[in-house]
């Protein structure tokens, strides 16, 4: 029982933020951008603050708590659409060079090669100024960027499964290659895949929340926990609560993701044992 | 082991030409550069005057040759901005960067290894599911808030070490220190399956049959043989550090190249921001194909390959 504990803490994390992200925003008696200049800098409620602000409110007067679940729906977005981008990219490269082998494997190592050697953050953040940043370029470069680890791993499990007798079977029967890639191979290394999909997830809210920190993420009122860390960098010696609230939130959410794709990975493999 | 030494030098090759391309590129997404240089005050005229200065006129497959032309001689332009050729200021600024890169490569090897010994001496125990659980803490941590943690607490508080800038060596400790928590995930993962699957050998069997003692057993026998992995993951990761040192120095304020490629982008310094990005490749490039060679050198089924 013990050992399933982080992939339950895990799995709870990930379901709260889950439900914050989708019923958060109209339980929230506040709008998460309207400011009120009257009452800036309100400190959470545990530190003597106001109870109509339980999370205090930032330098333009805005509810914390109300930015703070709005946040949520951004980072959540963020990961998930941009790790099924990723996943789309990776598993078709992936899939297509372990199963084929030769030139096309040779293809396959070379661009995952070139994907690498590209400094990650740098190049996200150039096209993101180049292009304007907006939510939608942030998701579409981080998907376009994070396929390797999809790539490398569906590569390598699909040449594990391609020797084995019922792919080999399939084959002498006369399926269509695509016919034994769709229906022999893609099933079984699914589960590996997913355990990669969460992951990518939690680096994708990491990256969103780095390239919003440093100003070329999602644009401002848009409450991105980064860019909330962003805005309060300047009232931190005073009000360390200010980047406390959105870091935290950050942190346990990307290891609540973690935990949860180790837990699977570790369930998977002991329901294949048995 | 020749032909895979060939082998892996001609993909580098190749690597570095696809990313001669993709950095040239980047700088093309936006449209015109000419644009950007010439402010937003500039007359039609200006524009097509800095145009023809900076040769923006040319079709642009003419434009790429003469740019890899130019760096293949050491030439990397002239930075709009800073109005003084490119490789005059990597120079002043790489030595900061890599320092900075070792430094975190250092706090990492340091913390990394004893705790991926531990666990693999305590396999399947609570202790090898605490240091694991450290992992994943690692993994999860924001750099640029655990940045803004460690100056609030350390710097401002107990003011032990200083917040931003170099005036000395200890203004490299705390950004080496968060740099490094990038790296500690994997080495500690590889350390402690490195030393599990030693442990698990003959010669450890033998050195134990022989009675040796089990400091000696571990440290002497089983953490050489798991070493070597290790240095070549560590130099991957070194490579993957430099890249994301842009984050650290921006919030240390460290003049880095970092900090120079984050200026040059968010002013449109193209100049600047292909050469960084092109020089922070070829570094990974050289460092992955060191961390193969290591590996080749080390398991005779790769040589062949």
């Amino acid at each position: 029982m013990l050992r399933h504990l982080p992939t339950a803490l895990g799995a709870l994390i990930v379901g709260a933020a889950l439900l914050a992200a989708l019923f958060g925003p109209s339980l929230v008696p506040h709008d998460p951008f309207a400011q009120d200049l009257l009452r800036r800098l309100v400190p959470p409620a545990w530190l003597g603050g106001d109870a109509a602000h339980p999370l205090g409110t930032d330098q333009l007067g805005r509810d914390y708590l109300a930015r703070l679940v709005y946040g949520a729906r951004i980072s959540l977005v963020i990961g998930v659409v941009a790790a099924l981008t990723s996943g789309l990219i990776g598993i078709t490269l992936g899939v297509l060079g372990g199963f084929f082998g030769g030139w096309v494997d040779d293809l396959v190592m070379f661009a995952i090669t070139c994907r690498l050697s590209i400094p990650l953050i740098l190049v996200a953040l150039a096209v993101v100024s180049a292009v304007g940043s907006s939510l939608s370029v942030v998701v579409l470069t981080l998907g376009l960027l994070l396929w390797d680890r999809f790539a490398v791993v569906a590569r390598t499990t699909t040449m594990q499964v391609r020797r084995l007798d019922y792919v080999a079977a399939a084959q002498a029967a006369g399926a269509s290659g695509f016919h034994v890639l769709w229906r022999e191979v893609l099933p079984n290394i699914a589960h590996h895949l997913v355990v990669v999909a969460t992951l990518e997830v939690a680096l994708a809210i990491l990256l969103e929340a780095v390239l919003s920190f440093l100003g070329l993420g999602v644009p401002a009122p848009l409450p991105s926990w980064g860019l909330m860390i962003a805005e309060g960098r300047d009232y931190m010696f005073f009000e360390p609560w200010v980047i406390m609230v959105p870091g935290l939130s950050l942190f346990v959410l990307v290891l609540g993701i973690n935990l949860l794709g180790d837990g699977l990975r570790d369930l998977l493999a002991a329901s294949r044992d048995a | 082991m020749r032909r895979f030494i060939l082998r892996r030098a001609i993909l580098g090759v190749l690597v570095c030409m696809t990313v001669l391309v993709i950095s040239f590129g980047l700088t093309r997404v936006a449209g015109d550069p000419a644009l950007a240089v010439a402010g937003p005050q500039a007359t039609a005229a200006d524009v097509a005057a800095i145009r023809r200065a900076y040769g923006l006129d040319r079709p642009l497959p003419e434009q790429f040759f003469t740019w890899v032309g130019a760096v293949a001689r050491g030439d990397l332009g002239r930075s709009y901005l800073f109005r003084e050729p490119v490789a005059n200021l990597i120079r002043a600024r790489l030595p900061i960067t890599l320092t900075l890169g070792l430094v975190g490569l250092g706090f990492a090897l340091l913390i990394a290894l004893p705790l991926g010994i531990v666990a693999a001496l305590h396999e399947g125990t609570p202790t090898d599911r605490l240091v694991m659980l450290v992992a994943l803490l690692g993994q999860a941590m924001p750099s640029f808030w655990l940045a803004l943690l460690l100056i609030i607490g350390l710097g401002l508080r107990l003011q032990w070490l200083p917040i931003s800038g170099i005036d000395d060596w200890t203004g490299y400790l705390l950004p080496g220190l968060v740099l490094a928590f990038s790296a500690i995930p994997a080495l500690m993962r590889l350390t402690r399956s490195g030393m599990i699957d030693a442990l698990g050998s003959d010669y450890i069997r033998t050195a134990r049959a022989k009675g040796l003692s089990r400091a000696s057993i571990v440290l002497k026998h089983a953490a050489r043989n798991a070493a070597m992995p290790v240095v070549a993951i560590a130099a991957v990761q070194l490579g993957f550090m430099l890249g994301g040192s842009i984050v650290i120095e921006s919030v240390f304020s460290l003049p880095g190249l970092g900090f120079l490629a984050w200026e040059s982008i968010s002013k449109n310094d193209f100049p600047v921001v292909q050469a960084v990005v092109l020089l922070l490749a070829v570094i990974y490039i050289a460092l992955t194909l060191f961390a193969d060679l290591l590996n080749a050198a080390l398991d005779p089924r790769l040589r062949t390959g």
